[in-house]
């Protein structure tokens, strides 16, 4: 990664502009041009330093939810669960975490009622009880990862 | 939660939702070629960009990185016990920590888990985030009667939310 690859990621995290020609006003801001910041996103993309370009969409404004989620699996089970969990479109990230609580999901559901069913969905496809800890509040989240 | 009674978007930002969740297309109009797509006018597909934007239904447009790609190995959930009557105020000092990227209070399901305050913290390796982690223990002296830190090992899947077509 360059200085340009650096500047895309730490600035361009949220402020890609909505207009006619985007690209072209982002580069303008970072000293390059339309092309050139084109091809690194697409770059950093392919290369998998990006996960993604584009909106981030939070689902308990539109009406639906949110949800962490937890569960205890034993490891002889641990990768039919992961793929039963991971197969859900409702499921956003899916992390393994060193602690007897070792797989972490985000539920994301257009519906409230949507992370009840999916939860329930897991735990009868699964044979494991889920634990459900949605956020009740959110303390000054802002983006601060800089590379 | 608040709007849940009447749903904030319309099937039209339903359609530009589905389009959009997986990445807006690398072209120098990406806007138009999505309003093309959806036999929309580019105007209007900015435009109810822009309200949900303003909405927080979009909580912001730009590039999500890769925290392990970009050198932050170590990934630590850390997990807080804090007293109820305590934990928004706490709450609100620890997500100010530069060092904190995302703060919440969450259920406890005692008594496997008796943690009502999550902070994560990021860091190039363990010890930087032990470090971090000693920070928020300091801020929250007597109040923080327990914690742990839970690393990631694996991501299973990131893909984000995706409304179904």
């Amino acid at each position: 990664m360059d200085d340009l690859d650096r500047a895309i990621v730490n600035r361009l995290q949220g402020s890609f502009p909505v207009s006619g020609r985007p690209f072209a006003e982002a580069a303008m801001q970072l000293g390059t041009d339309e092309d050139e910041l084109i091809s690194r996103i697409r770059r950093l993309l392919d290369s998998g330093v990006l996960t993604r370009f584009g909106p981030l969409y939070n689902a308990d404004r539109m009406g639906g939810a949110f949800s962490l989620a937890a569960m205890s699996v034993g490891p002889a089970d641990f990768e039919r669960v992961a793929a039963t969990v991971n197969a859900l479109p409702e499921v956003a990230h899916n992390y393994e975490r060193e602690h007897a609580l070792n797989m972490w999901f985000v539920l994301a559901t257009d519906t409230p009622e949507g992370i009840e069913r999916a939860i329930a969905r897991i735990e009868a496809e699964t044979g494991y009880p889920v634990f459900n800890m949605p956020k009740l509040r959110e303390y000054f989240v802002e983006l601060k990862l800089e590379v | 939660m608040a709007g849940r009674e009447s749903p904030s978007i319309d099937a039209t930002d339903r359609r530009i939702i589905v389009a959009t969740q997986g990445g807006l297309p690398l072209t120098p109009q990406p806007y138009h070629a999505i309003a093309q797509d959806l036999g929309i006018e580019p105007g209007e597909v900015m435009e109810r960009l822009r309200r949900m934007l303003e909405a927080g239904i979009i909580r912001r447009i730009g590039v999500v990185p890769n925290h392990y790609a970009i050198g932050y190995r170590a990934n630590g959930m850390s997990v807080w016990d804090v007293p109820d009557a305590r934990v928004d105020e706490l709450g609100q000092k620890i997500g100010a920590l530069e060092s904190v990227t995302h703060c919440y209070r969450r259920p406890r399901h005692l008594p496997h888990w008796p943690y009502n305050l999550f902070a994560m913290v990021h860091g190039r390796d363990r010890a930087e985030v032990e470090a971090k982690v000693a920070e928020i223990a300091a801020l929250l002296g007597d109040a923080g009667r327990g914690h742990e830190i839970l690393y990631s090992t694996r991501i299973l899947k990131k893909t984000g939310m995706r409304l179904a077509q």
